[in-house]
């Protein structure tokens, strides 16, 4: 089967963009990766190690324009005869998928969280992570969005060629103003560890200790929805069922009750540490860790108990 | 200014998931259904925002049947001028998206908003096939959106950041936290809305590309485990030698 990656590489390659290739190595095939953005050829050779065969490349494409991302992955999947089109599910994959699938007429299952099984359907979360599907295609070209942090990439291979593609994409119907990227934080889609607070932290004077424990860690910081609707943190670090969801592997939580609308952006964590004085928040039920404390007495003794565990060798 | 917020239905944030007939159907029993948040709280009110400042008309869509005209009765309660029905059984987002801009085609529209994904099935997938569809510009997961002639000025999330973006109209939108501000109907809307118009359309002929075959609820968390606030080093190193996390 020839199989078609999209990698978005803007300005960097995410690890969801050795997850796609990896996962598309896993269902197996001849892997073709097409790509937009301003990585260099070298770093995007990379990505044979994780299985693609090769990579083509259109540095012209405005990714933020959904419509040239989609004539030129069109215009790839024809030229190498793709069957099976693989995204990583970001920011551009869910304003592109969905237009390839009307484009090719190709079948589109969102928020994979694992390889098709022996019937060839897919499962993603439904309900906010409340419950899982299993997905069916019914066309013969499919698409698949693989939710990032759900598949574990391994090398199997070395560096392969990059070549030039022109994708015809036409002109950009999008034009940008401005962007504006905070300096130095940690994407919050893409970070591993995450550490969060609540309306317990009392204001947001007092959230030197979190970002105390979150440079311990090299962990991203989040918030509640209520502590971003009043201002405290930006609303970029809402997770929540109405702000960011994420699935890190530990998520941290200091200060937050756990109502099922803040569960519903953290449920897909590996692993859940809850603080609060309250021991019957709702929140301990869906840790795997709980500390019954007051998070301005706990958090600053984690975060020493971080920074001597960081200090030694292990 | 013709503007067509897409609706569609969704079980009340607080339901109870739970799935019948050999966990292939998602059990009913006891839902309450809601207008999707996302398409009522932000496409919605935004849409109405704008044209109460701009002017024109905003028609409300969804691809149903008759028991879902309740979220249509909300939604025209809210302040929209007049609705569609689709009547057809929502099978899957390629089917209603191509419903919906079918419709759209026929009508004209100088801009379509949506919620930027339903709460049940999370897909994210609607907005940008009716974008394809009818061959239009879109921009997804917006956080603001103004018009000013017939330039629309947007922000939206982008990987690690905020950008600011601007297209011409007409255009597809999918709205996020921070467009509006959510609009509680008082009994004069509720009123009205049992008069606004609502028409009902035959579907037109699709076919649909994929279908949920089955369901499941994730296996029950094992209990927690309870660390002593005045001993830190054990929680790392349970997330170091037990977790493997850090």
């Amino acid at each position: 089967m020839n199989i078609l990656v999209y990698i978005n590489s803007s300005n960097h390659l995410a690890k969801s963009a050795f997850e796609a290739v990896a996962y598309a190595k896993k269902i197996g095939g001849t892997i073709t990766v097409v790509a937009t953005g301003s990585v260099d050829d070298a770093t995007l050779g990379t990505l044979g190690e994780y299985g693609a065969q090769k990579v083509l490349i259109d540095r012209s494409v405005a990714t933020e324009d959904s419509q040239q991302v989609t004539r030129l992955i069109a215009k790839a999947a024809e030229s190498t005869g793709a069957e099976l089109i693989i995204f990583s599910h970001d920011l551009v994959a869910k304003a592109v998928a969905p237009r390839l699938s009307v484009r090719l007429k190709a079948g589109l299952i969102s928020g994979a969280v694992d390889v098709p099984n022996a019937n060839g359907q897919v499962k993603v979360n439904v309900f906010s992570g409340k419950a899982f599907g299993f997905v069916s295609v019914k066309s013969a070209k499919k698409i698949i969005s693989l939710l990032p942090n759900s598949f574990q990439p391994e090398k199997t291979g070395s560096a392969c060629s990059v070549e030039a593609f022109d994708g015809a994409a036409g002109t950009s119907a999008i034009k940008v103003i401005e962007t504006k990227m905070p300096e130095g934080e940690i994407p919050l889609p893409e970070a591993e560890l995450v550490v969060s607070a609540g309306r317990g932290l009392k204001g947001p004077e007092n959230w030197g200790i979190v970002e105390d424990l979150a440079k311990a860690l090299g962990a991203a910081t989040a918030c509640s929805r209520p502590v971003a609707d009043i201002g405290w943190r930006p609303h970029h670090e809402h997770v929540g069922q109405t702000g960011v969801a994420i699935r890190p592997n530990l998520y941290i939580a200091a200060g937050i009750s756990g109502a099922i609308q803040h569960l519903a952006g953290v449920n897909g964590s590996k692993v859940i540490v809850v603080i609060n004085t309250d021991p019957e928040a709702p929140f301990f039920k869906a840790a795997d860790y709980g500390v019954v404390g007051d998070a301005f007495e706990v958090l600053p003794k984690l975060t020493e108990a971080v920074k001597k565990f960081r200090s030694t060798p292990h | 200014m013709k503007i067509l917020v897409c609706i569609s239905k969704s079980p009340d944030t607080t339901s109870k998931i739970a799935f019948s007939d050999g966990n292939k159907q998602f059990d009913e029993n006891g839902v309450q259904y809601i207008v999707n948040p996302y398409d009522e709280w932000y496409a919605l009110v935004r849409g109405l925002e704008l044209k109460e400042t701009l002017g024109g008309n905003l028609t409300i869509i969804t691809v149903g049947n008759a028991a879902d005209e309740a979220i249509i009765r909300k939604a025209l309660a809210i302040g929209a001028d007049d609705a569609v029905r689709i009547d057809a059984d929502p099978k899957d987002a390629y089917f209603t998206a191509v419903q919906i801009a079918e419709y759209a085609k026929t009508n004209g529209f100088d801009l379509i908003l949506t919620g930027k994904e339903t709460i049940n099935y999370n897909g994210s997938q609607v907005a940008g096939m009716i974008a394809e569809a009818l061959d239009l510009p879109f921009v997804s997961l917006a956080t603001k959106l103004d018009i000013n002639g017939t330039t629309a000025r947007m922000e939206q999330e982008i990987v690690g950041g905020v950008q600011v973006v601007e297209a011409n109209l007409p255009l597809v939108v999918s709205c996020a936290k921070g467009m509006a501000e959510q609009r509680i109907p008082n009994m004069r809307g509720i009123m009205a809305a049992r008069t606004k118009p609502l028409t009902v359309v035959a579907p037109a002929s699709v076919e649909d590309l994929t279908a949920y075959v089955e369901y499941g609820l994730p296996a029950a968390k094992s209990a927690v485990k309870m660390i002593d606030p005045n001993n830190m080093d054990e929680l790392v190193a349970l997330l170091h030698n037990e977790a493997k996390v850090i």
